[in-house]
Formats: structure tokens, sequence, C-alpha cells
């Protein structure tokens, strides 16, 4: 069996990055296994701009960003393998994948990133009645038909769901020909960005019903009909507020949910908020020599937190293969009052540098109100706010003097001021 | 006199300014936004509003059938369907290296639909 120092599992935008990041400390026996037919992962279907104003400070198309990193990979003779579908993957680092040409191989790691993104939230998850027709696509799978293979998946289209995918292809379908309906969200504010909905609902004329779901899908070979309610504030549709719209497609964009089955098949803890593993301040999760970082870990709203975050889980997986994590007493991240999920969820400091850069996010909109940050019950000190948003990653810095005699918890809340 | 809304769309923030149109256009008592880039975003939008575009390009020869492209500046809102139609009558071949110019002054706005990507050549697909 052949042994690698690290192997990476996913060559998207995590994946790149962290195993840039290992490379930079050093290490050379790399080996990354993408599914698909080429490097760059999700990126390469998000065709439209606004990557990278943190990373290259210019703002790129998604295919732009993916090849400044697939450029790195290659000059710096970085091994990867496309095609190579991970199957299985077992606390002791063994790894077996299928790829064409090899057939079915099994490999051991002295350390894995687990860098597998995420998937998509789909119909069955969130339970709409009706019929099971074609014309029904998770968003993202409409996006790479058209952006990547050339095929416009339907000419009138209902889109549940606000989430940024959604709207960004509602513009992209009314852009290549196709009517867009509407957008129906259940919640009463979207969670899309507000210039996504300007730039890809509102410069486009197109209806966004908040408080609203699809109640019923119409249709036996193809879709036909969806029914579309308003719901109350337990999100019950609400008797008499139906509307139909005569639609031939409808796009989910209701939300994404990390990509673990490997990670739960090698015993690796997962956070129940989350849905990804629980990691320390190295981005290591509960089985030693397992890392991870990205999408698979918590689900991003930018790409360039993609990178930055698995460049440290990279640099962090090549101490650990030079013996440089230092063991040690940990202590938790501990979400609060409207903290919906920290990552890290665990503190080592040993291994804290300088600083270290907390990720959260809240669980609602709120206006001008604290962020009160305590160490164990003791506030240590608090932040104004004058806006957060559930979608909006917010980002917190603990000094190492901070985090300094911790012996239980550092906690997040929101307080009002 | 027309009393508008609009919300300003440079950052997060999201701030709803108010703003008074009159019926030459021009705009009094700006309000709401919090700092001077809202006002900025409000005139522009109000005299010409403009839009990066991004789209695809039928390619032939690569391993994709479309290459993604996308306009080297901003262009005027109400052109994105005629560069769509420009974009969508086009075809190029690979190999393409990304920022290739592939359509030089597009609907004669003195924009160039570049290459987002570099996309190779192969023999069989």
């Amino acid at each position: 069996m052949k042994t690698y120092d690290l192997v990476v599992i996913g060559g998207g935008s995590a994946g790149l990055a962290s195993a840039l990041g290992a490379y930079d400390q050093g290490i050379r026996d790399i080996l990354i296994l993408e599914r698909d037919k080429e490097l760059g992962g999700i990126l390469q279907q998000c065709i439209h701009n606004g990557f990278g104003l943190i990373e290259f400070k210019e703002e790129l198309a998604g295919p732009a960003y993916a090849e400044r990193f697939v450029d790195l990979i290659v000059n710096n003779k970085i091994q990867y393998k496309l095609n190579a579908m991970v199957t299985h993957m077992s606390n002791d680092k063994v790894i077996e994948y299928v790829t064409p040409s090899e057939g079915y191989v099994t490999i051991k790691a002295k350390a894995i990133i687990l860098a597998m993104g995420c998937r998509e939230r789909t119909r069955g998850a969130i339970a709409i009645p009706g019929f099971r027709p074609a014309g029904i696509w998770s968003a993202g799978t409409a996006q790479r038909y058209l952006n990547m293979e050339g095929y416009l998946v339907g000419k009138k289209v209902f889109i549940l769901g606000s989430g940024d995918i959604g709207l960004i292809m509602a513009r992209r379908m009314i852009l290549e020909g196709a009517e867009v309906l509407g957008v129906a969200e259940i919640m009463p504010y979207s969670n899309g960005l507000p210039r996504n909905i300007k730039q890809c609902l509102i410069d486009f004329d197109i209806p966004l019903f908040l408080s609203h779901t699809i109640t019923r899908i119409e249709g036996l070979d193809r879709v036909s009909q969806v029914e579309v309610s308003q719901v109350d504030e337990n999100f019950r549709p609400i008797k008499g507020t139906e509307k139909y719209f005569d639609v031939d497609t409808v796009l989910f964009s209701v939300g994404l949910i990390p990509e673990n089955a490997l990670s739960e098949e090698a015993d690796v803890e997962i956070h129940p908020r989350t849905r990804g593993p629980i990691v320390n301040e190295s981005y290591q999760t509960s089985v030693e020599g397992i890392f991870a970082c990205g999408n698979v870990l918590h689900v991003h709203d930018l790409v360039d937190f993609v990178s930055l975050e698995s460049r440290k889980a990279g640099i962090a997986a090549a101490k650990y293969l030079k013996n440089e994590l230092k063991p040690g007493k940990t202590f938790n991240c501990v979400a609060k009052d409207g903290i919906g999920y920290i990552v890290p969820h665990k503190i080592n400091v040993e291994n804290v540098d300088k600083s270290l850069e907390c990720m959260f996010r809240v669980t609602k909109n709120v206006k001008n109100v604290a962020l009160t940050i305590k160490k164990d019950g003791v506030v240590l000190r608090t932040v104004k706010k004058r806006h957060l948003a559930p979608a909006e990653m917010e980002k917190l810095v603990l000094t190492k003097a901070d985090l300094m005699d911790c012996k239980e918890s550092i906690s997040i809340e929101i307080t009002e001021v | 006199m027309e009393k508008k809304d609009m919300v300003c769309i440079v950052c997060p923030m999201s701030c709803k300014v108010t703003f008074d149109l009159a019926e030459d256009g021009s705009i009094t008592k700006v309000e709401g936004h919090t700092c001077p880039r809202g006002e900025n975003y409000v005139r522009k939008e109000l005299t010409n509003p403009t839009r990066m575009l991004t789209s695809t390009i039928k390619i032939e020869g690569a391993f994709y059938d479309r290459l993604p492209v996308i306009t080297s500046s901003d262009i005027p809102k109400s052109k994105l369907f005629d560069v769509m139609k420009e974009i969508n009558k086009t075809v190029v071949k690979a190999p393409v290296k990304a920022k290739d110019v592939l359509i030089s002054n597009v609907c004669g706005l003195g924009v160039n639909i570049i290459a987002s990507r570099s996309m190779q050549a192969v023999e069989n697909k």
C-alpha cells in the first residue's frame, strides 16, 4: 500500500489552498484527489464575478479565481489525480478511491485534509407535495448544466429560496432567454446579498415573494404549474393565499449541507449546527491527523474566506507532520444568545501564534447591538455592531493574551447596547 | 417632484437612501445613507446605471462546449441583452488563454468580451 505524507480529498478552492499551505511549509509528498475531470471545484460553474477582492485585491469571475490556484499547484508540481472518487476513509487514515485509469486503489496517509465541500438541499429535504415530474432542479445543478455543459434546463422558471445561487441563476436564465416568473422565500427576509437582490431580481423585474413557499408542484411528465402560498410566523401555509404559476421548471436554492459521508465513516465527530467536523484551532478534527477546511467544515459565503481558512489548515497539517503541533489542554468556544456557531470549536492556546481568528454566524438579523465576549464567564470585552445578519459570516480576532489562562470556555453572545 | 427610495448595494449595511426626484431628473434631499458612497451610487444609478456582464460562449475543440466570458468593464444596463446577442452569435476555437479578447468593441461600446479562463485544445472529447 502506497503511503503519502498528506492526502487532500477534494480539488476545489479549499483543497487547492490547503495543499499550497502545506507545500509552503516544506511538505512535498502531497496528493490531491479530485472526482471531477479538472481541478477548481464549484468555482468553474460560478462564472459571475465578485470573487477575489480579499485574496487578489481585484474582482474576478469564479473560473479566473480557480485558474490562479490551479496554476500554482501545477507550477509547484503538486501531484493530483482527476476523475478520482474517494469511496472510503478510515480513522487509521486508509483511503480507497476509484479512477477509470487505475481502477480500485488503496493508499495510506500520514495526514488527511478533508476538503469535499458541500451539497445542495433538495426538494426531498424540504418535503413539497405533488407529482414527481421532470423539470425540478437544484439551482447549482442547473448552473453547471448552463454554464459548463451549455444546456438551458427550462424556459419558464419558478425559483424556491432566495439564496445567492438562486438569485444568480434567475439572472443567468433570463439573460439566456428563459422567463423567470418569481422567487419565493419562506423567511420574511432574503438570505441573499442585497446587491444580488438588486442586480439579479429588481434589474429584471422578477418578483420576490417573502414569507411564501411552494405548496404543490403539478405536472405528469414535466412540471406544468406550481402553487405558491403565503406562510404564517410558524412557516405554515395560510389557506386562501394560493397563487398559481404556469412553469416548466422549478429551481431549488434552499441551502447547502457540508458533505461529510466520508468523515462520518472515519468516526470524525460532527457538529450538530454546522453539520461539519468539530475542529480545534489547528483545524484538526476529533481524529488525530485528519484536518478539515472550506465548505465541508462550515458553509462560507465568500470563496476568499475559504482560501484563507484552508491555507491555515494546510499549514497546520504540515506542522502535524513535522511533529510541531503541541499537545495540551483545550477549552471550548461556546455560541451563546444570538450566535449560531463558532469555528474553531475548541482551542489549545499552545498552538496559537499571536492571535486566532474565530468565524461565526448570528441566528437572526439585528441592528445596533453589541457582541459580548466572555472568558470563563467573565466579560473580556464588548464590540459594537451596527448590523449583523445570518447570511454574513462574521470574524472575531482573539489575541494570545485574550486566550491565556482560559480554563473552561470562551463565549460570544449578542447583548443590548 | 417625487419622493423615492433605493437600497444602496455598495456594502452589506444596505442603507435605505431616500431622495426627491425632480421632473428634470435632478435629485435633492438625499438622506438615509451613512457614507458618501450611498449618494454616489444613487446618482449613478439614476443617470447611467451600469453592470458587469458574465456569460458563456460556444467553444470548439475543448473538453467543454462552453467557455465562461466577462466584459472587460461595466456596460450600460440597457445594453445587456444586445451584448448577449453578440456573445450567442460567436463561436471560438480552443486553445484559449484567460484574458484573451474574444469579441472586441462589442456593440460599439468600447468594451471587449474576454475569456474568464484558459481552455486547452483536446483531440478526442
